[in-house]
């Protein structure tokens, strides 16, 4: 799986950080930052971030 | 796979489609059809105080997306009549019986209207597409707007106003904006915002009657605190009330919302949930333990997309999906200052202030009930709400569970 945000739609809502913290956290300067190839054990709580995010702005890619 | 030959899904906004899509992934192969009153299939309402009214956004832009393979029957333009719990049928108001297996009722809410009288001509609310497009159009000829309530809404029309650069008057009633949803000191911030932006702001006022020409045409207001003002456009944000009146007869309990137990589950007057019912979305109230087990509506986005799922697991596997309890979440966008909560900050008995930077437009509020933590609220700080959350969740997960409102 490889996860992309747009990080020009995101706008901070912090939706994918609640639904899968270990792959979504925000920096110091409160930008969003992410595991673009998160470990299998993730993947749920990717998913769960995709429906979550309010703007869309979680693309997921599964082969 | 799911044994329900036919579902049928009331109300085709956020909540409706998120259920939708919820039962399809978790098995359900039967009919799936989707009843709205608006014509529209199904969009995002957000957009619609804010990129809608001052960035041009196109009504494209807020459709909802629709995955592919969910074979919906859409029935729009055609409102829910009534609904029969013991025959499984839906009621339409062009007069066609839809019978069901699983039905999700997921009507939402509607702004409040002007209580009493008619209102002139140019007096809009906004809570559809339809609206919020027509008080888009009115702001690109307005001079001068007035906003009647300081809310979120309210707030969000202001900052898409002045940012067209039109002149704003808001009135609230309270002695703070948003006072109640998130205290005296979020709304002190907001306040501070508004007039940094150059709204006329009128706090502890009301709208006493509107004034119009000899055309029926919005000239102005009459407020409580003496002051006329002028204005050929108003924005009604007095709140929103839940969608339940085709739901009378139905032996469905609603209060200031159809009332659920925590398994998405509406109630009939016996109290026990009625069978292959459940509800999303801005139309419920349920009890949550943040709240001491007190009925709570959130009225927010992220509600109905999680409710939605959780409810179209529960019509699927009755009895297997764990209690909604979720962490409540909502934002806001006010001059391009995002403000964030989690939990129920109107809950609160006390709040705090942990951090402000005024010249950031930083803040960071604690929220607290019999002294537990119950929500907070950031501005321009999202990150730190993340401990926050965190901590109400495992309060959360520390209580036990009950499986049925079951009633004495
Ligand atoms: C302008 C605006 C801005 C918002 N901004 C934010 C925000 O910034 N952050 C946030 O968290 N939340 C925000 N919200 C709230 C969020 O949009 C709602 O929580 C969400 O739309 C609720 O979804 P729902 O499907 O439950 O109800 P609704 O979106 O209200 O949809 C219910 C649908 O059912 C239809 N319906 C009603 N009665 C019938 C009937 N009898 N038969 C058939 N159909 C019927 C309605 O017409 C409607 O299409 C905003 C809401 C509005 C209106
Ligand atoms: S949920 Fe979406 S908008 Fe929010 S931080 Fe994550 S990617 Fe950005």
């Amino acid at each position: 799986m490889t996860v992309i945000v747009d990080l020009n739609l995101c706008q901070s809502h912090g939706q994918c950080v609640y639904a899968a913290p270990e792959v979504f956290a925000f920096d110091e300067e409160e930008n969003l930052t992410y595991q673009p190839e998160p470990p299998e054990s993730q993947h749920d709580r990717v998913r769960a971030a995709v429906a979550a995010c309010p703007v869309r702005a979680i693309l997921v890619s599964e082969p | 796979m799911s044994p329900l030959r036919r579902v049928v899904v009331v109300g085709a906004s956020l909540a409706g489609l998120r259920a939708a899509e919820a039962l399809r992934r978790h098995g359900h192969a039967g009919e799936l059809v989707l009843v709205g009153d608006e014509p529209h299939l199904p969009y995002d309402r957000p957009p619609l105080t804010k990129q809608f009214l001052n960035d041009g956004w196109r009504p494209e832009q807020i459709a909802l997306p629709i995955a592919p393979g969910l074979d919906i029957t859409w029935r729009l333009g055609v409102p829910a009549s009534g609904l029969d719990v013991a025959d499984h049928a839906v009621r339409l108001a062009d007069g066609s019986l839809l019978h069901y297996d699983g039905v999700v009722l997921a009507t939402g809410a509607r702004a409040r209207p002007w209580p009493g009288h008619l209102t002139p001509a140019g007096v809009h609310t906004i809570r559809g597409l339809d609206d919020a497009a027509a008080v888009a159009e009115a702001l690109s000829r307005t001079r001068r707007l007035l906003i009647v309530g300081a809310g979120f809404l309210g707030g969000e029309v202001a900052a898409a106003a002045r940012a067209l650069g039109v002149a704003v008057t808001l009135v609230e009633p309270q002695e703070l904006p948003l006072l109640a949803p998130t205290g005296p000191h979020v709304g002190r911030f907001v306040a501070a915002l508004h007039r940094a932006n150059g709204v006329d702001l009128h706090l502890g006022s009301r709208v006493q009657g509107f004034t119009s020409n000899g055309r029926d045409e919005l000239t102005g207001a009459e407020l409580t605190d003496g002051t006329h003002v002028e204005a050929d456009l108003a924005v009604l944000a007095l709140g929103a009330t839940p969608n339940i009146e085709w739901l009378a007869g139905s032996g469905l309990v609603t209060d200031r919302g159809l009332v659920c137990d925590e398994h998405c589950q509406p109630l009939r007057d016996d109290r026990l949930p009625a069978p292959d019912a459940v509800a999303a979305g801005d139309v419920t109230q349920w009890p949550h333990p943040l709240a001491g087990n007190e009925l709570i509506s959130p009225g927010h986005w992220s509600n109905s997309v999680e409710q939605a799922t959780a409810a179209a697991q529960t019509l699927l596997k009755p009895g297997t999906a764990p209690a909604y309890r979720p962490v409540p979440s909502f934002w806001s966008d006010l001059y391009g200052t995002r403000i964030r909560s989690v939990g129920l900050p109107h809950l609160a008995d006390s709040s705090e202030v942990v951090d402000h930077d005024p010249a950031a437009h930083r803040l960071i509020v604690a929220y607290h009930r019999n002294g537990a933590l119950v929500g907070a609220l950031t501005a321009n700080h999202t990150s730190q709400l993340v401990p926050y959350r965190a901590e109400i969740q495992r309060h959360l997960d520390s209580r036990p569970s009950r499986t049925r409102l079951v009633h004495d």
